[in-house]
Order: structure tokens, then sequence, then C-alpha cells
């Protein structure tokens, strides 16, 4: 029917286009928020007050700020890792494996490498080397996934589960054992600190806001410049949306399976780096706390986008780090904070519920995260 | 056949809008007892809205309905049932791993419950279903297994299916939406045979089309509608294709396609001996051998799935190559990459063009450069140029006649033809040495087949080889010069078209063999 064709994105504005995308995630939150203020209510909290102290704890001071962005940065990484994966029709459900071997990887150049060649590197190679060896780690645990779905069509949601099990508990063997902190008096599972030359500089006294987060929005938008303006973004886009069209346009599918994957790995990687070289100076086996399973819901919540992706994951860590301000404040536990957070995203996915409270139309195709089971 | 018998159906005055367009406008509309009405028009023409609107899926802003004499309130699809009028979508409303019987009860379950609110948990009458299924299959020479599982069955028997549903459930009124679509000739005609005994029995069918011959072939009347309005109503006697054609685009339509002789020169496609396999991994194609010269066309007939989908997919790099080898412009290509055979000078209109022929999702932009994106003008070091891709966009619109408001609209929101279109748009504007066309107009209106074939024939006459792969005989025979014949994954004859006729070309395709 040529007249019920609906013109779209040139006509309209590029910030109406970003707001039309916003619409749903921000009145999700809304909702998530206004039930979540009842719950407190119910449990005789005072919602206002907890709220207050959210926000208080994750912008209110400058060190409230630096906080959020240190829970921002690997944040930031894991969901672009994610939604790298879901633009090439991939489900990456590894990046919390991949984050750790990143860590575990660039932990071991960062402390073993001057004693192994018996030098001090100077730290312009050195640290570089480590974040690069932390990112190929990454990058080449998930393009093993990546190769088994080409080749074998093998599903990544499955094999990336696998490849974290395999990933963890070969982390806790090392951290246990071949590579555990030699210190007398330690009796934690964790490598021992890297080098100065591995480590990042600081850039403001007394606050833990480090590189990684500048180094975090930069990488979005790379990849928000990859994915949209380069050909290898087409491609990955294309065979995201439709492989049999990508087969026949001549791209190289498999290759570009076994890429995205990589990609999306290295990304993953490069949070786990950065959190050794930039904040921690060492992994130990209490710091990765499910970033890579948060990812996913970051990627959900913020619709794939790279610029989504910032903003949701800003959120999360606002969310993570207010909470024991809000704790301290209303006696409310914690755990309101996952709560709020899973209520969000319950109706970030059934947005069908937020179009029904809101009375909004269907107006743009539905973003298809991935296909189906064996799709 | 039943002139003067009474009316069954009919809708008064049917107005029904969408948001920006008038999809019905003041229809009037009706269908005697015992008759094949059938309703002819374009894509968007409004024909699938006047009967959901019948079926009860939709309202209409004003008008009604009338069954039996009766003005209805036809409120949801459980109304229409109830009344009597049962629909055959184009697209099948099967559970492929059930079996007949299981699909044909499904909603309709006999209920054995004795107390009206009782726990609907009860045994499922299967024998019973199977049995009256049965009946009813013998009874209208439906000819269909009740065991037998649903997704093993031929597209043209699952139809038969959803048809004996449409009777189970007491249907003395049935709509069939574009039902030979998806059918090859021969279930097209066993589907006319069965419709013929279905009214003889007092059925009366609303017969949905856009394909003139079949109109005339088996309709009683013929309703012609055109942008959401009634154009007129006729007889196959009053009427023939080219009025027919006239009144559903609104103005003078070429049926037959002109083109001046065949100036074949060199050979461009080299086939010899190729054997590939299907998806079930049986041997599709079986040997065969044929060359295709600059400036002509060769025509592939043959009954779908008799190879020429493997053929076709093997030839452009979509399908692996058992044994044998071709040649494209001088260059052996079997077995090499997509894009090898497409930089060597190929076109490709595949056969399912929502597949592969586009990304519905992207702009018609994107879909228009989607095998050229990566190298100049569209493409430099890496970097999308999006001004020249803007730039291509508008220049193809325009002369390949896509009708779209903006070329930044998702490819699946356009219609067939216009989506046929931007792919006949990318693949024709390169420069290219030899097209496939696969199906190139199935599912198409009139209006743009007619632009299609000219198109094709445009690339012969520029001296392009082209290899035509089409079920439809018709095409075939107005487009091909020399026309090689598959049947069983073999290549049964190659003919000059003005040497052959219809009939011969039909018995061949069916595997018979001619005295000698």
């Amino acid at each position: 029917m040529q007249s019920q064709i609906q013109s779209s994105s040139p006509t309209k504005s590029l910030l109406r286009t970003v707001l039309d995308a916003m619409l749903i995630p921000f009145l999700a939150i809304l909702t998530a928020v206004v039930l979540g203020g009842i719950i407190i209510v119910l449990v005789r909290g005072n919602p206002f007050l907890a709220y207050a102290g959210l926000i208080q704890g994750s912008f209110g001071s400058a060190r409230a700020l630096s906080e959020t962005s240190v829970w921002a940065t690997p944040y930031i990484f894991a969901g672009l890792a994610v939604a790298l994966a879901f633009k090439g029709g991939l489900f990456n459900i590894g990046a919390e494996g991949q984050l750790a071997l990143g860590a575990v990887a660039t932990a071991l150049i960062g402390y073993a490498l001057p004693e192994w060649l018996g030098i001090d590197i100077p730290a312009i190679i050195h640290l570089p080397l480590a974040i690069i060896v932390g990112m190929a780690a990454g990058a080449f645990w998930a393009g093993i996934v990546g190769f088994l779905k080409a080749y074998t069509g093998g599903h990544e949601v499955i094999n990336t589960i696998m490849m974290n099990y395999i990933a963890l508990n070969s982390i806790s063997f090392l951290l246990n054992g071949p590579m555990k902190d030699r210190d007398p008096n330690n009796v934690i599972a964790r490598t021992p600190l890297i080098a100065e030359s591995a480590r990042m500089p600081v850039i403001f006294d007394g606050l833990r806001i480090h590189w990684g987060f500048v180094l975090a929005l930069l990488a979005a938008f790379l990849v928000w410049w990859m994915l949209s303006k380069s050909t290898l973004g087409f491609e990955i886009r294309t065979v995201g949306l439709n492989p049999d069209a990508a087969k026949y346009a001549g791209v190289n599918v498999k290759r570009i399976i076994i890429l995205t994957m990589a990609l999306s790995g290295m990304l993953a990687g490069l949070a786990g780096a950065l959190e050794v070289t930039g904040l921690n100076y060492r992994h130990e086996l209490g710091f990765s706390i499910g970033y890579g399973f948060d990812a996913i819901a970051i990627a959900l919540l913020g619709k794939s986008h790279p610029l989504g992706v910032v903003l949701a994951a800003i959120l999360f860590a606002a969310m993570r780090n207010g909470a024991t301000r809000m704790q301290f404040l209303t006696q409310l536990p914690v755990d309101l904070i996952s709560m709020l957070q899973a209520l969000i995203l319950l109706f970030v996915a059934a947005d069908a519920i937020i179009r029904y409270i809101y009375r909004i139309r269907v107006q743009s195709e539905r973003v298809v995260l991935t296909r189906g089971w064996g799709g | 056949m039943a002139k003067d018998s009474k009316v069954v159906l009919e809708a008064k005055g049917i107005t029904k809008k969408f948001p920006g367009v008038l999809a019905n406008d003041n229809i009037n509309f009706d269908l005697r007892e015992g008759e094949i009405h059938a309703l002819l028009g374009e894509n968007g023409a409004g024909k699938s809205t006047l009967m959901n609107i019948l079926y009860g899926l939709y309202h209409p802003e004003s008008g009604e309905v009338i069954v039996d004499g009766n003005q209805m309130q036809l409120n949801s699809s459980r109304d229409a049932i109830h009344h009597g009028i049962g629909m055959v979508h184009q697209h099948f409303m099967l559970i492929p791993v059930f079996t007949v019987t299981e699909n044909i009860m499904l909603g309709a379950e006999t209920d054995h419950r004795a107390v009206p609110n009782e726990i609907p948990l009860v045994k499922l009458d299967r024998k019973e279903v199977a049995q009256k299924v049965s009946d009813l299959s013998h009874q209208y020479g439906l000819d269909v297994d009740p065991e037998a599982i649903v997704g093993d069955l031929p597209v043209g028997i699952q139809q038969r299916v959803e048809i004996v549903k449409a009777l189970y459930r007491k249907a003395n009124i049935l709509i069939l939406d574009e039902p030979t679509a998806v059918l090859t000739p021969q279930e097209a005609e066993d589907l006319f045979r069965i419709m013929h005994d279905l009214t003889a029995k007092g059925v009366s069918i609303i017969f949905i089309t856009h394909k003139l011959k079949e109109v005339l072939a088996v309709a009683d009347r013929i309703t012609v509608m055109r942008a959401g309005r009634v154009v007129g109503t006729t007889t196959p006697k009053e009427s023939n294709e080219q009025k027919l054609a006239s009144m559903m685009v609104g103005r003078e339509v070429i049926l037959t396609v002109q083109k001046k002789p065949a100036e074949p020169a060199e050979e461009i496609l080299r086939v010899e001996d190729l054997r590939v396999r299907d998806v079930r991994g049986l041997e599709a194609v079986r040997g065969v051998s044929f060359s295709v010269y600059a400036g002509e066309v060769l025509g592939i007939a043959g009954v779908q799935g008799n190879g020429q989908t493997e053929l076709a997919e093997a030839l452009t790099g979509l399908r692996h190559i058992e044994s044998g080898h071709f040649t494209l412009a001088g260059n052996d290509l079997t077995n090499k990459a997509p894009r090898l055979v497409t930089e060597t000078g190929l076109a490709h209109i595949p056969e399912d063009r929502q597949r592969h022929g586009l990304v519905l999702s992207y702009t018609i932009t994107d879909n228009m450069v989607l095998c050229d994106y990566y190298r100049p003008p569209f493409g430099k070091r890496g970097v999308i140029q999006q001004k020249e891709l803007d730039a291509n966009a508008r220049k193809l619109i325009k002369e390949y006649d896509v009708r779209t408001p903006s070329p930044f609209v998702a490819a699946g929101k356009l219609s067939g033809g216009n989506q046929q279109k931007v792919i006949v748009a990318r693949e024709l504007s390169r420069p290219v040495k030899l097209v496939i066309a696969s199906q190139p107009t199935r599912g198409l209106d009139v209006g743009s087949i007619e632009y299609i074939h000219k198109e094709i024939v445009a690339m012969r006459d520029r001296g392009v080889a082209v290899l035509l792969v089409s079920a439809e005989l018709d095409e075939i025979l107005s487009l091909s010069d020399r026309i090689a014949v598959m049947y069983r994954g073999e290549i049964v004859d190659t003919v000059n078209v003005k040497e052959t006729t219809r009939e011969q070309l039909g018995l061949r395709m069916a595997g018979v063999h001619e005295p000698a």
C-alpha cells in the first residue's frame, strides 16, 4: 500500500530521533522509580529520603562522582561488548569470563614480565603492552566461540556460558596457585601488585577516578563510528539483520561472525585490563562481581546503541554507588537497588507494558536484539 | 453457473480508512450462492482490507455486511466462522508439526463436557475428527490424508488442509486470498477443479487474485478494484485479459513484451556437466550443460523444484558445486566466493527477494549499495561515503520509478513490486556481463511486471547475457530467445522460442517425451 508508507528519519531532526529512542527506557525508569517508591512506603521507609540519598551518594560530591565513574567504566566497556555482538546478531553472554581473563592476562604482564626479562620496562612500553595483552586475551576467548558458531553452527549462547565456566574456574585456580601473591601475610586469592611502569597515572590525587573512564567514552564513540560509518560496520549489521542477504551481497559471513565475537571479547577484555592498570593494580578473585552479566542488561536498556550504553552504564553505576548512602540515610537494605534495576529492565524488555500505560503507539520497528535459538 | 441464485453475502457502502489512506471507499460487493466471484486488483487496491472486513478482522467506518439476508455485526473471525464464512489466507495458519487432523480440530475441539463450567480437560477425540476429515475430503474430492504431518505435505496439499479446516467449521462461504501465488501450474489446475467441485455442492467462493488468466479460466463473475474503489463487475465472457488489465491499472497495459530479434554475440556463460545438491543433500542438478551468449535471453522453464533454484544458486556462488564447472566471460568461477562472481560481472535478481535480495530494516539507500558498499565511490579506505550513497539512491529511485516518499524509508515498508524494483535497480545499474533473474516477477502486480520485463529486454539489447529462471510459462515465452526445459535436475530440451508452443513446453516440463 503506497500511501501507507511512513516516512522516517530524514525529515526528523537528529535530536528528535534521539529523544524518540530514549522515550521507552526513560518511561521504564520512571515507572520503576514510582513502583520502587511504593514498595519503600510499604516497608515503612521514606521514598523521598531514599531517592535523595541515592542521588547524593552517586552525584552529590566530587568523591561521589568519582566513585560513580569508577563503577561506570567496566559497565560501559562490557555493555559495549554485548551491544556490538547484538548488532552482529550474536548474544555474548560471556563478557564476564572475557573480562576476568583480560584482567588476569594484564596483571600477569604487569607483575611478571619485568621479572622474566630481569629488567625494568619503561612505562611507555609496559603499560600499553599490558593493556593490549588483556584485550587480546578477551578477543581470543570470544573469538573461539565465534569460530565454533561460524564453522560448526554451535550456538554462541551455550558456548559463551561454557567458556565462562572454563575461564572463571581456571582463573580461580591460577589466583589460588601459580599466580597467587607470594607475600607471606597474604591469604587472599589475588595476584601480586603490578609494576609501577604498568600503572596508569592518577588523574586527581585522592580520587579513584581513572583514565579508564575517559577511554570508555572514547571507545563508545569509536564503536558508534565503526558501526555506522565504516564498511566493516555495514558488514556486521548486515550479517546481524539478514545473514542470507549478507552472503548474497558477497560478505564473508563466517569471517564477520568470528570478527564480531573477537571485537566484542576485546572490549570486555579491555574492561578487565583497565580495572587492573587504572584502579586495583592487581587482579583479585572478588574484583569481578558480575559486570559481564549486568552488561547484558545495560546493552538492553541502551538499546544496543553506544550512546544508550553509556547512559545506561552510568545509571547502573549511580545506583550501585548511591546505594550505600541510601542505606545510611534510611536503613533500607541495599538489595532494594537490585530490585529497582530488575524493575527497570522488566519494563524495558516488556515495553508493551510501558506503551500501554503511557498510550504510546508503535511507530518504529522494534529492535531485535538477537535471533532465536538455532537462528 | 448460478446466475440468478440468491445472494449469500453482501457488502454495502463499506468505507475503511487507515492513517493517510482510504483503503476501501464506499465498496459494494455481493456473492451469490454457488458462484466463484473473483476479486481482482493490484497490490494495495484494497482487496485484502475488504476481505478482512468480511471476515470480522477489521471494522469499517461505515457500511454494512449482510449474510443470508441478515445484517451482521462481525466483531471477530469467530463471528464470521459462526456465520459460515471461512478464509484461506495466503500464508497458511497451520502448525507444521501437527497432523492434518490435529490442525483441523485446533480451536474447534469436540467438547464432551457434560457440565459447561467443568475444567476444560477432556480427551481429544482424534478418531471422530479424523473420520469427519476423511469424509469431507472424499465428498469434495480433496484427497487429504488425516494422519499426515502437515510439515511433510507439499504446499498444494497444505492449502487443501486449510480448505477442509474451513469446511469442517461448516463454512458455506469461502474466501481464498491469492491461493495460487504459492502453487505450481499443476497444483493451481487441481485447485480450480476443487473450486468447481465445491461450488457444484453449494459452496460460494470469493477468489482474490491479481492473475488475469486464472480469473478468466475459473470465475463466474469478476469484480475489479483499484485504489480502494470498485472499478466494475464483469464476467469472463464479456471480458478479456487486455480489458481486465486496463481496469486494474487504470491505463492501457502492454501485456506482450515488445522486442527485436536477438543478436547473440560471444559466449558469456558456459556451464559444463554441473552437479549440485539441494538442502537435504539430494542431487538436484544432474549434469547440466549449456551456454548463454551476449545479447540473448535464455529461459529456464520448469515446474518448481526441478533443480532450477539450485542451479541459479550454484552459478551465483551461493551453493556448493559437487562436480562440473562454469565460466563467466572466460573465468572459471566454480565454487568461488559470491563476491568474486559478482565482481567478474554478474547481476543476480534472487528468487527470494526478502531473504536474499534485501535487508528489510535497512533504508532504500543502504539496500541500493548492498553489493557495492565496499568499493568506490561508496566505500573508500573502509569508510562509507554517505553523500555518494544518497546521490546513488536518489538517482536510481528516479530512474527505476521506485514509488516511495523518501530514500530513507525501510525497504520492508515498500510494496512487493517496489521492493523488487529496488533490487532490479541495484543489480541492473551496475556494469555487468550476465544477469541471472530468478522468478523476477513472482507475486508482483501487472504494472511492475510490465516494467521489469522491459528492463530485462533493455539489458539484452545492450549486449548483456540474460539467464531467466521462471515457473511462469508465459514469462518464459515472452522474454526468452531460447528456452531450456529442466525436468528432475536435467535439461531435457533446448529450443528456439519461435520453434515451440506453449503446449509443447508444458508437456516437456511434465517430463513427457514427444514421439520421435
